[in-house]
């Protein structure tokens, strides 16, 4: 196993009865890379991620993040990585300081860390005003901002973002993709799903899947060359074309 | 230990925040406790009675005055005839309809054989048996009263059998509400245990937020702990309050071991707990859950001998209530309250409910998945 590689993938394979949510999937992602993982709805973006964080089993092929095996040591992939869910999974009966000490200290920082932490934060994030407050009430832009900073409390080495911008409005996707490039820079290995075509442009490197399988991977630039599209969103369309899995 | 500490803090909070369950939690079992313990009563009280007085004297008069000083019998209504009275049991009117025949007194005060009939709406069965006992025992009352010129003989002979001389022990004034006060505080704990343990995990797996603790390295056992403990604690807290009602409230006696009966409630405790969470781990709503729990506390409460009693089940519903934690624990409950049972009295129980808890809680760990298959 290469230990230049963040996240290696080899005909990863995931089956649900007949139906194969994801298909042979191949790739590798190195460290300190921002990889855009691109896919209409149903192409099976979720599916690839809950298996590469052991969430999910894969039903066949090889896969290992931060040089762990994903069938064999889940567990300490989970304490490498740092996850975004699609959809927002932090405590909205907490405040935004209670959600921060309590997976601060499920991660296992010090008291003090777990304080020094949360100030950094949420200065960073301009959330210092709402730190009592129950996330339940604050707007999703923010609560986004700060379920990206949960995932990354514990410095993890590999961040997944699933569809972190969906919803936000565009100042916020700005703010965001630069707390992306922020963590890129710190060097944590950025591995993101997207919608939006702009902000594929943002990515070291781009794999576009369709129907469960990758048709396209490479940077931005490579991509535009290869398909002779303007941009990256000719490129989806021409490939998302073809696809059956209709939204 | 420091992550359950986290899980725990986080836990309390929700829990102390959540408006709408909150008074769920802490008011209504007390309420229940309360009204429960007053309502359920096996205790015959007023029984609304249609009389049929063919005789019309005052030996007649004098029965039925007899049986209404006793406060258990009301006479709503009369007339001449019994159909009447069996028309008002079908509305619902009477519980009973009591004949008494033409030449009562000549045949009561002549010695001769005479009988008086009850006609008893006998679809709650139990207390069709009351009604019938406090009528039988009103009557044979009565008729001792009015032949005080009984025969010498019969004296003599009533002497000469077997005098039954009945002794109530442990509830000496047959006083329902220590019957049931401490059956009732083991199902409000049940409650707590099994339905919040587990529907709080089902409720995490429903919004979501489950997802985000699957992904740290979190230990499975940590997980549930963090789910278990507020339950536990919770539990225990609610059944010392009620245990206060009980004393302060009810006068019930605490023969036995206060401290005992806790430590054997911490058992119980997990045993239900163990169940709700098992069921968490096999539903994925908290309607689903729900059910399956209403199912299993239905079936528990009412084979576990609240009402009614286990030793008139039959044989094979005996048997089943081995595998039953409720039957155990109001078990232990009244003979540790009421007779003051020790120790030595409740191990085998005590052992019964252990052996559950190494089953359930290893059993609902084991499928408590942070990964789907």
């Amino acid at each position: 196993m290469n230990e230049e590689l963040a996240i290696q993938a080899n005909d990863l394979t995931r089956k649900f009865g007949d139906f194969a949510a994801v298909d042979q999937i191949s790739f590798e992602v190195s460290q300190g890379e921002i990889f855009g993982f691109l896919g209409a709805n149903g192409a099976g973006k979720t599916t690839a991620i809950r298996m590469l964080i052991g969430l999910l089993a894969p039903t066949s092929g090889k896969a290992s993040v931060a040089g762990f095996d994903v069938y064999t040591q889940a567990e300490a992939i989970k304490r490498k990585i740092g996850y975004m869910s699609q959809k927002f999974s932090l405590y909205t009966d907490l405040t935004v300081w209670e959600n921060i000490r309590l997976y601060g200290g499920i991660y296992g920082l010090s008291e003090d860390n777990i304080k020094a932490k949360a100030e950094e934060l949420l200065s960073s994030l301009q959330l210092e005003s709402v730190r009592d407050k129950r996330i339940g009430s604050l707007p999703l832009g923010w609560k986004q901002k700060l379920a990206f900073s949960v995932a990354m409390l514990h410095e993890p080495d590999i961040v997944f973002l699933d569809e972190p911008t969906g919803g936000v409005d565009p100042i916020t996707r700005r703010q965001f993709w630069e707390q992306i490039y922020q963590a890129a820079e710190e060097g944590t290995t950025v591995f993101v799903t997207t919608h939006y075509m702009d902000e594929a442009e943002y990515c070291d490197r781009v794999s576009i899947m369709v129907d469960g399988k990758i048709e396209a991977l490479d940077t931005p630039a490579g991509l535009r060359q290869a398909y002779q599209a303007d941009d990256i969103e000719d490129v989806f369309i021409e490939l998302a074309r073809g696809a059956d899995r209709a939204e | 230990m420091r992550t359950i500490k986290f899980l725990l803090q986080k836990e309390f909070l929700q829990i102390f925040r959540n408006k709408g369950m909150l008074p769920i939690i802490f008011l209504m079992p007390m309420i229940q406790l309360v009204v429960l313990s007053f309502a359920a009563t096996f205790e015959l009280k007023e029984v609304d009675v249609h009389l049929v007085d063919f005789d019309r004297s005052a030996t007649s008069r004098a029965l039925v005055t007899k049986m209404q000083a006793t406060g258990y019998f009301n006479i709503q209504s009369h007339s001449q005839d019994v159909d009447d009275g069996i028309r008002m049991m079908r509305s619902n009117d009477i519980q009973l309809a009591l004949v008494i025949p033409q030449h009562f007194e000549r045949d009561v005060t002549s010695g001769s054989p005479t009988s008086v009939q009850l006609n008893i709406d006998a679809v709650d069965g139990s207390t069709a048996g009351l009604i019938q006992g406090y009528g039988r025992s009103i009557i044979q009352d009565f008729s001792v009263e009015v032949q005080p010129q009984i025969k010498q003989i019969q004296q003599q002979r009533r002497r000469a059998g077997i005098n039954i001389i009945p002794a109530n022990w442990y509830n000496p004034n047959l006083d329902y509400i220590k019957y049931m006060v401490p059956g009732i505080l083991v199902v409000l704990v049940s409650m707590i245990g099994m339905f919040l343990s587990g529907m709080n995990i089902v409720r995490e797996r429903e919004i979501g937020t489950i997802e985000q603790l699957n992904v740290t390295p979190i230990k499975r056992y940590q997980f549930i702990a963090g789910k278990l403990l507020p339950f536990w604690i919770i539990g225990l807290f609610e059944l010392v309050v009620g245990l206060l009602i009980a004393r302060l409230g009810f006068n019930i006696p605490f023969v036995g071991s206060v401290l005992l009966l806790l430590a054997i409630a911490g058992i119980y405790l997990l045993v239900v707990e163990g169940i709700g969470l098992f069921i968490s781990t096999i539903t994925s709503t908290q309607q689903q859950a729900m059910f399956i729990a209403w199912f299993l506390m239905v079936v528990f409460i009412l084979m576990g001998g609240l009402f009614t009693p286990i030793e008139s089940m039959p044989g094979w519903a005996q048997d089943l209530t081995l595998f039953n934690p409720v039957a155990h624990f109001i078990k232990i409950m009244r003979m540790v309250l009421l007779k003051g049972a020790g120790w030595a009295e409740v191990q085998h129980l005590v052992g019964i409910l252990t052996l559950m808890v190494v089953i359930i809680l290893p059993a609902a760990i084991f499928r408590y998945r942070k990964s789907t298959g």
